[in-house]
């Protein structure tokens, strides 16, 4: 379909976007009604944590709750974003509309990013039924950005299903996914060698699939064989009613594809009928509900104290003069704080 | 909480030719001023490139092309820019553009054109200049 045609069929004749671009109380309705340009700019809003954002949000929140949540997470090179493009082909088959967030780093120095994910995903693009939002992570350190998971709450309430959330290229520790995700895959490309001793403590726990890349090069059988032995080795994993399958996957020959998207939807048949969904959606409200509430604490301690009352009690604990904890419960009391 | 946010800015390489080590440099040097590049890679047709527009509310769009298809490939992307009502967006133009087609290309909305040896600072200074300020505040 043409851009063209889209809109016309997408924007109401009376309120388009052009005309509404101020009137953002009218985002949320625009957005449920599968307007491109509202999720757009709804999520333009929730990065840059603009003020009406959480209210738009908390009346998104119960349109969504539909979409299964897909986590894609491994190094740097291992081939997630490649992996990804093959993924929403295959779901595009089902025609679905698909929602994928791709995440690269911020410069810790200049604060900026180039986010190059849309360069694998050349082939999907101009497909409207596909919304690629590339992320950067803004400081964010867990492998994907302080708002991801209020960006899937805006795709799942516009409809998209499935949602692919694609972390940075991630070592041992960036584990924030298996907070959003539903499903994580955690992507391994053959002839990386020890390191998948490396990913033993961190990422090898929160895999639901893994997914051996690059099956067309020497060396994945001998990946798929340490995986396997890994796995075997973990005897909380031997007792779970999961088993966790290994595909391997060549977006280069496009083999094994449709046995992944198979085991994902297997992990979600077996989500859903073991409960197993209930409890990691309370796990991850409650993972929300903190990082909220730290949030507004640290909103408000930036509020009550200025940069000179700072450095006041900063220097008179420095000069031993007081200490530590009588000045953080006086600063506590100050926000409303016991 | 900062008032404004980082501009995002789409860089796009339309038309057939491969020769993205401009568009690569602008990308970096963006970055490097603390902006967020969205890099789509060479060979985008104005459909991709607008679609991609959209889907990331980018602030500028930035195009650099070499092959002399300029002429052809601007319009399409002004005009489906102006079909998705697009209209606050700064689009800009580099690559090879002979000083004759200028003030068409100008006329057409790209509101810069950067040839060879445009210094970096200043295609910087341009997006920073130019980008709709009410895009970029964030509210209190």
């Amino acid at each position: 379909m043409r851009l063209s045609s889209l809109c016309a069929t997408m924007c109401r004749p009376t309120a388009c976007l052009s005309e509404c671009r101020c009137a953002l109380q009218n985002i949320v309705e625009r957005l449920l009604s599968g307007d491109r340009r509202a999720l757009a700019r709804m999520v333009t809003l929730i990065e840059s944590e603009a003020a009406p954002s959480h209210r738009y949000l908390a009346e998104l929140h119960q349109h969504a709750g539909h979409a299964h949540i897909v986590g894609v997470t491994g190094s740097p090179g291992a081939g997630k974003s490649t992996l990804v493009t093959r993924l929403v082909r295959e779901y595009r088959k089902q025609d679905t509309k698909v929602g994928v967030i791709a995440i690269d780093p911020t410069s810790p120095y200049s604060g900026g990013a180039i986010l190059g994910d849309r360069i694998r995903m050349m082939e999907l693009a101009g497909d409207p039924n596909v919304f690629i939002r590339s992320m950067a992570s803004r400081g964010s350190l867990g492998g994907l950005s302080s708002s991801t998971r209020d960006v899937v709450r805006a795709m799942d309430a516009a409809g998209y299903d499935p949602i692919i959330i694609e972390t940075v290229g991630t070592g041992q520790a960036e584990v924030e996914v298996m907070r959003t995700a539903q499903t994580v895959l955690v992507v391994v490309a053959p002839g990386m060698g020890d390191d998948i001793q490396a990913i033993k403590a961190g990422i090898l726990e929160i895999a639901d699939i893994f997914v051996v890349s690059k099956a067309d090069k020497a060396g994945s059988d001998q990946t798929v064989a340490e995986l396997a032995m890994l796995l075997s080795l973990d005897s909380n994993r031997r007792k779970a009613a999961w088993r966790i399958p290994i595909v391997k996957t060549s977006s280069y020959k496009e083999q094994g594809i449709e046995q992944l998207v198979e085991s994902i939807q297997q992990h979600r048949q077996y989500l859903l009928e073991s409960g197993v969904i209930v409890s990691r959606a309370q796990r991850q409200v409650r993972s929300e509900l903190n990082a909220l509430i730290m949030h507004a604490v640290a909103n408000a301690l930036k509020a009550e104290m200025s940069e000179e009352e700072w450095d006041a009690v900063v220097d008179d604990v420095t000069r031993r003069d007081r200490d530590p904890y009588t000045v953080a419960s006086e600063i506590q009391a100050r926000i409303g704080l016991k | 909480m900062a008032d404004t946010r980082p501009i995002r800015v789409l860089v796009a390489k339309p038309g057939l030719d491969g020769h993205d080590r401009g568009a690569k440099i602008i990308a970096r040097a963006l970055r490097d001023a603390g902006m967020e590049v969205i890099y789509t890679g060479i060979r985008q047709t104005p459909e991709m490139i607008v679609e991609a527009a959209i889907q990331e509310d980018v602030d500028a769009i930035l195009m650099s092309i070499l092959s002399g298809a300029h002429m052809a490939i601007f319009p399409k992307v002004m005009n489906l820019l102006q079909q998705n009502h697009v209209d606050d967006v700064l689009v800009a133009a580099g690559g090879i553009l002979p000083d004759e087609d200028i003030p068409a290309i100008k006329s057409m909305g790209i509101k810069g054109c950067f040839g060879p040896g445009a210094p970096l600072d200043e295609i910087i200074q341009f997006v920073r200049d130019n980008v709709q300020t009410d895009r970029l505040s964030v509210g209190v």
